[in-house]
């Protein structure tokens, strides 16, 4: 649905984004995750034609993001919401998406169809004549999307969908990006929250005007080598430091009596650290595996944290 | 192209602009005061005429203000009609600026542009808001100045001084172009910068044509007939023909999504 060939894009001397490929299937939702200025924003404006590429290959549903009249096509089938909602705070929530169905060229049934629908679905009905710009954040991003979907796109680019909202806007938003996944929509979301990208997404892909990294969210927390054993003893002493310290351990941490060591093949070295330990007349209380997150990854890639 | 999205485009800009009184009066008062005013001015002291004609021989302008008082008041009608294609070109850069610019700051440009409208169908679309409104406020004005006129001048000059063929050509021709190229400026100025401010000072400095076409015609060095209206006609068709082929490759989209400040 979206293939993306080694995309660049540069503002003179500065590139924003540097060779960015990818592929995203149909009915599948990419979390582009990534730092403030790490060309996100830039790269979801070139996808959806509102700026041009210096140089690569973009295509959505087979159309070139680069032709004029497949621009026209492109924008007919994708739904945006930028960063900024960009309602026009002088018109009603009504006119605001009305406004925005005209120019989607939906036919006046369909307007109304799909305005009542959304505006139902997202609780907004009843304040369907104030003002929009009377709204919460909250009740703005959720006009700013049903403005994205009023008529009814094949793709959504999200950007920062739930950035500056409340712990419930933001699930009320979260919830509903769940329900599009289950329509099939296919969805590119640009986003700083790893739980959110976690929660939602089929393939994540770490960005840092380049990309880092690019799989589904297991992938990415298997693809760091480094994995953490705890092991909460009753007592930390010298003897078992020392006979820790005979195994050439990559690192080992201590926090109040619990021994936090990176291993890489866990089932080869644990039993050969509860050994060491036992052996200096250590006393295992428990032991646990902590898997990478997310978070580990996310941070090994864009601030190189290993 | 299609040309109902740019009125779609116009009729949502309408819309705003009732929220937006502040913008919108400013625009209705100053040519209504113009046009009640002047009218009252001339009436109450037509016996001032001669002396205001003498004043400016003193300062040096070889203002036609002389003889009988009956032709000092058409000379100062007709002077008058010209401050028309000057509110032509004053009154939608107001709302020519805010056009793009006030997408910009509201920051709905970009679902905007995001939608399948063209370029051209955009630019169209807000030298219509623009233009409409602008325009119906002249017009109005002009009709209560050419009643009022005729009012407060009837018995002096002994016949009805509007309509004439100098106004008809500053109305029907020079004030939809002067207009148009306005607005064209102000939208090309506020697609390039961010705020206001820059907006109306550059757009003050596209005025200085018009008043130095109008000294000109105040010296008499061009005075305001029938031939030198159609030739400022021409001239402006010209230019706004000129503009708007270039405006498109002036307003690129990527370029009004980018800048910022």
């Amino acid at each position: 649905m979206i293939d993306v060939e080694n995309l660049t894009r540069k503002f003179g001397d500065i590139t924003a984004v540097d060779k960015l490929t990818f592929h995203i299937g149909e009915g599948e939702v990419f979390g582009f995750l990534g730092p403030n200025g790490a060309g996100k924003t830039t790269t979801m404006r070139m996808l959806s034609c509102l700026i041009s590429k210096t140089s690569g290959k973009a295509r959505i549903a087979g159309y070139d993001v680069s032709d004029e009249t497949d621009s026209l096509k492109i924008r007919k089938i994708i739904g945006l919401l930028p960063e900024n909602n960009g309602l026009y705070d002088d018109l009603t929530a009504y006119k605001n998406l009305d406004f925005y169905g005209k120019l989607y060229e939906c036919s006046k049934t369909q307007r109304k169809e799909n305005i009542e629908y959304f505006l139902k679905l997202l609780g907004l009905w009843d304040k369907r004549d104030v003002l929009a710009g009377t709204f919460s954040k909250g009740m703005k991003q959720k006009l700013a999307i049903a403005r994205s979907l009023i008529h009814e796109p094949e793709i959504l680019f999200l950007d920062e969908p739930t950035a500056n909202l409340d712990p419930e806007s933001s699930k009320t938003v979260r919830d509903f990006i769940i329900d599009l996944k289950k329509e099939k929509k296919t969805i590119f979301l640009n986003t700083h929250n790893l739980d959110e990208a976690q929660r939602i997404c089929d393939k994540i892909g770490i960005f840092n005007t380049k990309l880092m990294v690019i799989g589904s969210p297991e992938e990415l927390e298997d693809s760091i080598l480094e994995k953490k054993t705890a092991i909460q003893l009753k007592e930390v002493n010298d003897k078992i430091l020392k006979a820790l310290g005979n195994l050439s351990l990559r690192n080992l941490t201590i926090d109040n009596n619990k021994l936090i060591i990176d291993v890489v093949n866990p089932e080869n070295e644990n039993p050969i650290i509860v050994d060491a330990i036992v052996s200096a007349g250590g006393k295992v209380q428990y032991m646990t595996q902590i898997n990478s997150t997310l978070e580990d990854v996310y941070l090994k890639f864009v601030r190189g944290k290993k | 192209m299609k040309l109902w999205k740019s009125w779609v485009i116009a009729t949502k800009d309408f819309s705003t602009f009732r929220e937006k009184k502040n913008t919108i009066y400013p625009l209705i008062v100053l040519p209504l005061l113009f046009s009640i005013g002047l009218p009252i001015l001339i009436g109450r002291i037509g016996n001032v005429i001669e002396g205001i004609g003498n004043l400016i021989k003193v300062i040096g302008l070889p203002i036609l203000i002389t003889g009988s008082s009956s032709n000092d008041i058409t000379v100062l009608l007709n002077s008058f009609s010209f401050f028309y294609i000057m509110f032509a070109f004053i009154l939608p850069s107001t709302l020519a600026s805010y056009s793009i610019l006030g997408e910009k700051i509201e920051k709905s440009l970009e679902p905007l542009l995001a939608t399948p409208i063209t370029d051209t169908e955009l630019l169209l679309g807000k030298i219509i808001t623009s233009f409409l409104p602008c325009v119906a406020i002249i017009y109005f004005s002009a009709v209560i100045f050419m009643v009022l006129s005729d009012a407060v001048t009837y018995n002096t000059i002994g016949y009805l001084f509007f309509p004439n063929w100098n106004m008809a050509i500053i109305l029907l021709l020079a004030v939809p172009l002067v207009s148009i190229l306005s607005i064209q400026l102000n939208v090309i100025i506020s697609s390039r910068v961010s705020d206001v401010r820059t907006t109306t000072q550059l757009g003050l400095l596209l005025f200085l044509p018009f008043i130095g076409l109008y000294i000109f015609l105040e010296t008499s060095i061009i005075s305001l007939n029938i031939i030198n209206l159609l030739g400022i006609f021409v001239i402006l068709f010209v230019v706004v023909a000129v503009i708007f082929s270039i405006s498109k490759a002036i307003i690129q989209r990527d370029k009004i999504i980018t800048k910022r400040g």
